[in-house]
């Protein structure tokens, strides 16, 4: 009985303590202060879900003939990120990552279905489980600063407004 | 970051009566931060909808997010998809530190704190 359950975590990985270590180890003297909340807001669905527009938020950036080699400086790119939003059909075949804090070693972002679900998404409207995908999708910069991210919150919120999306499917890097 | 972010963002569009679901494998952040509704995947950090080139996998996981976005029924709720990504490896060796190499660390966090120090802030 115990063998069928060999290599199967009950405990996911802990990023917050791994990086505490990593940085306290790198000389970094206070540990970084997460977002932490006993609760959460909550909406539920106004309509049925084959009803909905939906759309999809990314940590991932448009790629750009400006961008950097991988091994050039990420921070750079990091601090001068601003939100954006872009055409979701066609979607980017390739989007840039290299800045982000993603496990590189493991695996690798060229298939950007795997963090920007835009055709699984139509292919959801074929099968008419939902209404639409919205023309754009959000960009949105990873920031240290949580003050700087309810900005950004705010910025991305007129433009789903605008869109008329129902639900959002948000996903990090 | 990027899961504490769009944690953030996703807390913001609820409250302003947008409903959210995030799609992550850092669990543990996304959990701390509280969002309305999560579906976990158990993979390295990078691929949250699915593998590289699995269609069927990255299908699945998105029609699992929007089960999650439909049935949920409060805040907090946290759904785990039942993929696994084969190799373990990746736990123990991602962020790693190697308590002999703590002088090469150390030495790399100054140029990253100068680095830092010197780059553009947004407003």
């Amino acid at each position: 009985m115990a063998d069928s359950h060999q290599g199967v975590h009950r405990h996911a990985v802990s990023y917050i303590d791994k990086s505490r270590e990593f940085y306290a180890a790198h000389g970094y003297e206070a540990a970084y202060r997460w977002a932490t909340n006993d609760d959460a807001p909550f909406t539920p669905l106004t309509k049925p879900l084959s009803d909905c527009r939906v759309a999809v938020v990314t940590t991932a950036y448009l790629e750009r003939p400006a961008d950097p080699a991988p091994e050039a400086t990420p921070v750079l790119v990091e601090a001068t990120k601003e939100p954006y939003a872009a055409a979701s059909d066609p979607g980017p075949q390739s989007m840039f990552t290299e800045d982000l804090s993603w496990d590189k070693e493991a695996t690798h972002t060229d298939d950007v279905e795997t963090f920007l679900p835009l055709n699984a998404l139509r292919h959801q409207v074929e099968a008419g489980r939902i209404a639409s995908v919205s023309p754009r999708f959000y960009g949105v910069p990873t920031e240290y600063s949580q003050r700087r991210t309810k900005a950004d919150s705010e910025i991305i919120t007129e433009w789903i407004r605008a869109d008329e999306v129902d639900l959002m499917v948000l996903v990090p890097l | 970051m990027c899961h504490q972010t769009v944690s953030l963002v996703a807390r913001h569009l609820e409250a302003s009566g947008i409903a959210t679901v995030v799609v992550g494998s850092a669990r543990d952040i996304v959990e701390q931060c509280g969002v309305p509704r999560f579906l976990f995947t158990d993979f390295p950090l990078g691929n949250p909808c699915g593998k590289p080139g699995d269609t069927d996998m990255q299908s699945n996981i998105v029609s699992m997010a929007l089960t999650l976005a439909e049935s949920a029924v409060a805040p907090r709720t946290t759904v785990q998809t039942p993929y696994l990504w084969g190799d373990d490896t990746w736990r123990e060796a991602y962020m790693a530190v190697d308590p002999s190499k703590s002088a090469e660390y150390l030495a790399a966090g100054e140029v990253r704190r100068a680095q830092q120090a010197a780059a553009p802030t947004r407003s």
